[in-house]
């Protein structure tokens, strides 16, 4: 067991390490606000909400605590920052288990003209520098992923074929309703324990219907241009060709709502300020965001996410 | 009837499961960034012991189980039933054989053992971890032997079978580990 102080200092040693990474590539640092107006609305991603009261707000303002800098990134981007890289700890509700914690730390950057592919690189080589290792970078993509894993196309696949191969794998769940929740457990559950051995693997091209703030791929609209890294059977990269048709997000917010309606949760106000970034013009850019503690968790060899953090929640 | 949400989840936590109690023994989170959250549950099957793996949809309830864990005195056994007491409130009830299990080996009457109840009727019994028994019949060995090595089976007052040193007798009485089924020590009264 190493000392705190050791630990501590491993975590001072990625920080500058990251920063190192991003100086050398002439990538700025900034810093957006941990509280906005608005936020996310994915269903599968819950923002704590908090009030400010005072001066200019006599009857209080409702703010969210960021569950990732994306949108105010983007608006940067919009407004002409150029290349941009933030450190900045983000909060999501009801997560907590030995790779989950509600308050934790995300690297996020974008690189303008970079496509999904480019970036992948580019986030290989990041993790490769940080772990101190020479890994291969492994690209699949999410439907010939599944095709060889279980024998069926994701796009196509009945529910009834879902629900028998999660059978097959012990997996008996209840109350799933859609695709995506029976391609999650799969994924979550079988697939993923698998990847990244001795490998960085990228996969990449999910499903349009997990396209979330990704474009969709001009040649084959089914799919997204987005990607995940998952290196020792850990998920540790989300990255996408971003999307910056501001009619296709609004839209695509809306239906997150109409979901989180049809699922009994919170609808939440749709971020204006970034709608109105994108019809002002995102610059042609690839993003991604990667967790700094689950990285220092790789790194040092922990088994979770509590011996990386100073103060786990039990302890915060 | 009682329910559990996933967010309840922690070992020791009761549950109903395809109609048997079960209990938690390891609760884990798991989920992908952008996708549903599931609770990923080892439990102990109460009734057979057997150690299973369910999966869950965070956000879920389950049905929970009246079990509770109570130290019951043993009174006798009729032949088909054990009977025990609660000593505070003098109520009693019957164990079946499959209750029993292994606990039918060593206990003797006014013992305390750990019982499990679920919906107020016994699903296992648990022998306290040491218990003195009176050996019955062994074979007559060296005297004076004291050597660890070898040993020989001894027939103790419950009918159990235990292997003990050379130089322990008959009539005379020992301390067993009722987890191993071991034999610790000669015990004098």
């Amino acid at each position: 067991m190493s000392t705190l102080r050791e630990r501590l200092s491993r975590r001072a040693a990625l920080l500058e390490e990251v920063r190192a990474f991003f100086r050398q590539r002439g990538v700025l640092e900034v810093t957006t606000p941990v509280l906005g107006s608005a936020g996310g609305t994915d269903p599968a991603i819950e923002p704590f909400q908090t009030r400010y009261h005072g001066p200019g707000a006599d009857d209080g303002l409702t703010l969210f605590l960021q569950t990732s800098p994306e949108f105010h990134m983007k608006r940067l981007l919009a407004a002409g920052s150029g290349d941009i890289y933030q450190v900045m700890p983000v909060f999501r509700q009801g997560e907590l288990g030995p790779r989950h914690n509600p308050e934790f730390t995300l690297l996020e950057w974008y690189r303008l003209g970079f496509d999904h592919h480019r970036l992948m690189e580019e986030v290989g080589e990041l993790v490769n520098h940080c772990l101190g290792e020479e890994r291969d970078l492994e690209k699949r993509s999410y439907c010939s992923l599944f095709q060889e894993r279980f024998g069926w196309d994701p796009l196509s696949v009945t529910p009834e074929t879902l629900q028998a191969t999660a059978a097959a794998h012990g997996l008996e769940v209840k109350g799933l309703e859609d695709r995506d929740q029976w391609l999650d457990l799969l994924m979550s559950m079988v697939v993923e324990p698998e990847l990244g051995r001795e490998k960085l693997t990228f996969v990449h091209d999910y499903p349009a219907s997990q396209a979330s703030l990704a474009r969709l791929n001009p040649r084959d609209p089914r799919l997204a241009c987005r990607f995940e890294l998952y290196v020792d059977g850990v998920e540790l990269a989300n990255g996408f060709h971003e999307l910056s048709d501001p009619v296709e997000q609004l839209a695509r917010f809306e239906v997150d709502n109409l979901d989180r309606q049809r699922k009994g949760q919170q609808v939440l106000p749709v971020d204006r300020h970034f709608i109105a970034a994108l019809e002002q013009g995102l610059p042609d850019c690839s993003g991604v965001a990667l967790g700094l503690d689950r990285l220092l968790m790789l790194a040092t060899g922990a088994s979770s996410l509590s011996e990386v953090l100073s103060f786990p929640l039990a302890q915060a | 009837m009682a329910t559990y949400s996933t967010n309840e989840f922690r070992s020791g936590l009761k549950l109903l499961l395809d109609g048997d109690p079960c209990v938690i023994i390891e609760n884990e989170f798991v989920k992908p960034g952008k996708g549903q959250a599931f609770n990923r549950v080892k439990l102990r099957n109460l009734k057979t012991g057997r150690v299973l793996e369910k999966t869950f949809k965070s956000g879920e309830s389950v049905e929970a189980a009246d079990v509770m864990d109570k130290d019951l005195q043993y009174l006798y056994n009729d032949g088909e039933y054990w009977y025990f007491m609660d000593p505070d409130t003098f109520e009693q009830v019957q164990a079946d054989a499959n209750a029993m299990g292994e606990a039918v080996k060593w206990i003797k009457e006014q013992d305390l053992c750990n019982v499990t109840l679920w919906n107020g009727q016994p699903i296992a019994v648990e022998a306290p971890n040491f218990v003195v028994l009176e050996i019955t019949d062994t074979d007559p060995g060296l005297k004076g032997d004291t050597s660890g090595g070898g040993g020989k089976p001894a027939i103790l007052e419950t009918g159990a079978v235990v292997r003990v040193p050379l130089f322990v007798q008959t009539g005379e009485k020992i301390k067993v580990d009722t987890r191993s089924g071991e034999y610790v020590s000669r015990v004098k009264d």
